[in-house]
C-alpha cells in the first residue's frame, strides 16, 4: 500500500477507516520532527500548494501554511480581500487560473457547502477542504481524532460529547463521522433549535441536559457559540445559554477524572467555556493546535503520493 | 401530399385506444387510422415498426426566456428543442423580462412562434408585473391568446388577490396556475430540508413551504368557485391535499415534473447545482408518492419546467447558482424508462399526462388522434436506448442532472400540423 489512493480530501465520509488510521500514523511521525531544531523536511520540494480562502480564517490558514512550509513546498496564499474575487471573478475562472500556474494542491475554505466538491470536479490538482459552509471540516476532525488517540490509544468504546451549535458547525459534522467510524459513541448536546433531530438517524444520541450526560463522558468537545445566532431566535440570551451549556468549574468537578476537554477554537472564554475548564490539566486545546500542523503535513504528504511511514519510524 | 405512418402501435389516450394500426395524414389533419391502409395516389411513407404512434406531446410548463434572456433560450430555439423531445405544443411561462402581463407581449410570443416548428401557447401573469397586487387584464390576455395565468416563481402571497384572480378568471374558464410556495418558509434554502440538507450543511426548503400554500390555494378555489392548476408538485403531502380537494369536488388539477419521479435529494451531493431546482428534489417516499399520484390520477399532468441556464450561471457554488434544469429532451426517456418499464404504467395512462390531460385543462385542440383532428403526431421507439450526454441535449443550455444516463425511449419523428418537424437521423 502506498499513500492515499485519492486525488482529494473533501470530507470524512469518503475516507475509509484504514485511510484515517494511515493519516494519524503518519501525523505521529511528522509530530516527532517538531522536537528537532530543524523542523523542515524536503518531501514537497518543487510542489506548489495554494491556499484559497474565501472566508476569513487565522488558525486554519496558518496551520496549513506552516504544514506546507515544513514540507518545503512553494506556497501561494490567496485570501478574499487581496484577490480578484472582489472584482467578481467566478470560482471556476479563479481555479482555471491556478491550474494554468500549475498548482499541485489547492486548500480551500469557502462559506458555501460543497464548494470544494464543485472545485474538485473541475480541476486536476488535489483539493483539500479547509472548511465548507456548515458541511465539513475534515482536517479539523482528523486532528481531533488524532489528539484523542494520542491520549487514549484508540477511540474504540469512548463516549464523546459534542456541545453547542451543531446546526451551524462543520466541525461537528466531520467530528461525528470520524468519531463514529473509529468506534466511539457520540452524544450531541444543545438546545433543539441548534441540534437537528435528523442526526439520530445516523446513530448519534441527542441530549438537551448537559448535566445528565456529563458524568458519563470520556471526551467533551465544546463548540464556539456565535452571538449572532441569538438574532435568529436560536436561543434567548447568552446568559441562559451559558447557564445551560457552558463548561463551568462546577461542571468540571462532575466530569470523570480522566476527561479530555477539547475546543476547536477560537474560544469564547466565559461563554461556552470557563477559564477553569479551558486551562485545566484535562484540556488539550493547545495540543490540538500542535497536532493540527502534524495532521495537515501528513495529509499533504500522503496526497502527494508519499508512502506510509511506519517503516521509517522503526528505523 | 399525404403521409402514411405504417406498422406502428397507435396510442390515443383521449379515445382510450392502444392497438397496432396505420395512420393517414391528409395535409394538416388526421384522415383516419386503420389496418393496413393502402393508398394509390402518391404519398410519403413513414415506417413506424416497433414504435408508438402518439398524439403530439404537450408540455404545459416551459421557460423559453424570450423576451429578455435570449442568450439562454429563444422562442424559436426552444421550439426546435421541444420538437426534438417529441413535443408539438408547449406553454411558455410569463416570468420573462418584461413579464407577459399585456396583450402586446402575448401577441409577440405568438408572432415569434409562427416562424417556429411547433405550437406555442403563452401563459400570462395573474397580476400586473407579477407583483401580486393588482390582477392582470385577463379578458384582453385571453383574447390575445393566453391559455392560462401564472405568476410562476413569484407566488401570489396576498390571499385576497388570489381569491379575486380565481373569481375573475371564471368567466374565461381559464385556469390559474400556481407555483405554490410560502416564500417566508423557504428563506435562503437551496435544497429539500431533511437528513441530506442537515448532513451537507445546506439551508433547507421544507416541504411545508409548498404544502401550506397548496392548502391555501385549494381552499380559496373552493371559496371562489374558480379553477386551479397547481404546477410542479413535489411532495407526498401536496399530493394528499390535492387528492382530498378533488374528493371534495374542488376544481383543481396538478402537474409534477419528470425529475420528481426520477430523483431524490440524495442527488444533490453528487450533481450539486445541476440538481438544484425549486421546488427541490425531495425524498424517496415523495418520489414514490409522485408515481402513485400519477397512477391514481391525483396528478393529471407531467410538465417539464424546462428552465435553461447558461453554464457559467450554473457552474458556481451551489448557493449562488440559479434554480432549474432543462427537461424537454429527457422527459420521454424518463416517462418510458421509469413509469412504463419500471413501474408498469400502461402507455395510455403514462401518455395521457402529456397529451389528453393538459389539452383538457387548457382547452387546446390537441392531444388526440381522432379522425379530423389536427395532425400533431409523435413517433417513439420505446425499446431503443438513448444516452443522455452533451451531444444528445441540443438545448443551448445543458443544465441537467441526467447527463451520463442511459434510458429507454427514443423520439424518432415529430409531426406538427401535418409537417415533419423532427426526424431522428
Amino acid at each position: 500500500m502506498s499513500g492515499l489512493q485519492r486525488k482529494d480530501l473533501l470530507d470524512i465520509e469518503s475516507l475509509s477507516v484504514e485511510e484515517i488510521k494511515l493519516i494519524c500514523e503518519s501525523a505521529r511521525y511528522f509530530k516527532d520532527l517538531f522536537t528537532r531544531s530543524v523542523k523542515t523536511v524536503p518531501v514537497l520540494r518543487g510542489k506548489t500548494v495554494c491556499l484559497l480562502f474565501y472566508e476569513p480564517s487565522t488558525r486554519t490558514r496558518i496551520s496549513f501554511e506552516l504544514a506546507a512550509k515544513r514540507l518545503s513546498a512553494d506556497l501561494i496564499n490567496i485570501s478574499v480581500a487581496t484577490s480578484s474575487v472582489v472584482k467578481g471573478e467566478s470560482l471556476i475562472d479563479t481555479v482555471h487560473t491556478l491550474e494554468a500556474m500549475k498548482a499541485d494542491i489547492i486548500v480551500m475554505r469557502h462559506a458555501v457547502s460543497l464548494a470544494p466538491h464543485f472545485l474538485s470536479q473541475n480541476i486536476n490538482a488535489s483539493v483539500i477542504n479547509a472548511g465548507d459552509g456548515f458541511h465539513a471540516h475534515p482536517t479539523q476532525a482528523l486532528l481531533d481524532a488524532y489528539s484523542i488517540m494520542e491520549k487514549r490509544g484508540s477511540l474504540e468504546g469512548l463516549h464523546i460529547g459534542i456541545v453547542g451549535d451543531i446546526l451551524h458547525s462543520r466541525v461537528a459534522r466531520s467530528d461525528i463521522s470520524v468519531f463514529k467510524m473509529l468506534g466511539a459513541r457520540v452524544t450531541l448536546v444543545g438546545p433543539p433549535t441548534l441540534v437537528p433531530d435528523e442526526f439520530r438517524k445516523y446513530g448519534v444520541d441527542i441530549a438537551y441536559n448537559l448535566d445528565e450526560v456529563l458524568p458519563d463522558l470520556d471526551v467533551i468537545q465544546m463548540l464556539r457559540i456565535q452571538k449572532e445566532r441569538q438574532k435568529g431566535n436560536m436561543f434567548p440570551s447568552i446568559r441562559e445559554y451559558h447557564k445551560l451549556f457552558a463548561l463551568t468549574s462546577q461542571r468540571l468537578d462532575r466530569c470523570k477524572k480522566e476527561i479530555i476537554i477539547m475546543h476547536p477554537g477560537p474560544m469564547n472564554r466565559g461563554v461556552e467555556i470557563q477559564d477553569a475548564a479551558a486551562d485545566s490539566p484535562s484540556a488539550i486545546i493547545n495540543e490540538q493546535v500542535t497536532n493540527g500542523v502534524a495532521v495537515r503535513m501528513a495529509i499533504f504528504y500522503l496526497l502527494a503520493g508519499g508512502a506510509p511511514l511506519e517503516g521509517i519510524n522503526k528505523e | 401530399m399525404k403521409i402514411l405512418i405504417k406498422n406502428g402501435r397507435v396510442i390515443d389516450p383521449a379515445n382510450r385506444i392502444d392497438r397496432p394500426a396505420d395512420l393517414l395524414i391528409d395535409r394538416t389533419t388526421i384522415q383516419r387510422t386503420g389496418d393496413s391502409i393502402i393508398l394509390k395516389e402518391p404519398h410519403e411513407v413513414i415506417d413506424a415498426s416497433g414504435c408508438l404512434v402518439l398524439p403530439g406531446l404537450i408540455d404545459m410548463h416551459v421557460h423559453f426566456r424570450e423576451p429578455g434572456r435570449e442568450d439562454q433560450e429563444t422562442i424559436i430555439g426552444g421550439s426546435i428543442v421541444a420538437a426534438k423531445g417529441g413535443y408539438t405544443s408547449v406553454c411558455t411561462m410569463p416570468n420573462t423580462t418584461p413579464v407577459i402581463d399585456n396583450q402586446a407581449l402575448v401577441r409577440f410570443i405568438k408572432l415569434e412562434a409562427d416562424n417556429g416548428p411547433i405550437n406555442v401557447h403563452p401563459i400570462a401573469t395573474i397580476t400586473k408585473g407579477a407583483q401580486g397586487v393588482e390582477i392582470s387584464e385577463m379578458g384582453e390576455l385571453v383574447k390575445a391568446g393566453a391559455v392560462g395565468f401564472s405568476d410562476d416563481g413569484r407566488p401570489v402571497m396576498n390571499s385576497l388577490v388570489m381569491r379575486r384572480a380565481l373569481e375573475y378568471s371564471r368567466m374565461f374558464d381559464t385556469p390559474i396556475i400556481t407555483h405554490s410556495e410560502d416564500i417566508s418558509l423557504t428563506e435562503e434554502g437551496v435544497m429539500n430540508e431533511g437528513i441530506n440538507s442537515v448532513l451537507l450543511g445546506l439551508k433547507g426548503i421544507p416541504r411545508e413551504a409548498e404544502e401550506v400554500m397548496i392548502a391555501r390555494d385549494v381552499i380559496l378555489t373552493r371559496l371562489a368557485k374558480g379553477r386551479l392548476h397547481v404546477a410542479h408538485i413535489s411532495s407526498r403531502g401536496s399530493a394528499d391535499i390535492i387528492r382530498r380537494a378533488k374528493e371534495e369536488g374542488i376544481d383543481v388539477t396538478c402537474e409534477t415534473a419528470p425529475h420528481f419521479f426520477a430523483l431524490t435529494d440524495a442527488a444533490v451531493a453528487k450533481h450539486l447545482s445541476m440538481a438544484k431546482m425549486n421546488p427541490p428534489l425531495r425524498t424517496e417516499d415523495d418520489r414514490l408518492a409522485m408515481i402513485e399520484g400519477l397512477r391514481s390520477g391525483v396528478i393529471d399532468v407531467i410538465a417539464t419546467d424546462h428552465a435553461p441556464h447558461l453554464s457559467n450561471e450554473k457552474m458556481q457554488e451551489i448557493a449562488y447558482a440559479p434554480f432549474g434544469i432543462v427537461g424537454l429532451e429527457t422527459a420521454v426517456p424518463l416517462i418510458i424508462s421509469i413509469l412504463v418499464k419500471e413501474h408498469g404504467f400502461p402507455y395510455i395512462d403514462a401518455f395521457s399526462k402529456v397529451t389528453s390531460n393538459p389539452a383538457r385543462i387548457l382547452k387546446l385542440e390537441a392531444g388526440t388522434l381522432s379522425e379530423g383532428s389536427i395532425a400533431d403526431i409523435t413517433i417513439i421507439n420505446p425499446d431503443k436506448k438513448v444516452r443522455i450526454d452533451e451531444k444528445f441535449i441540443t438545448s443551448k443550455c445543458k443544465n441537467t442532472p441526467f447527463l451520463g444516463m442511459e434510458l429507454y425511449g427514443s423520439v424518432e419523428c415529430t409531426i406538427c400540423n401535418g409537417q415533419v418537424v423532427y426526424r431522428k437521423k
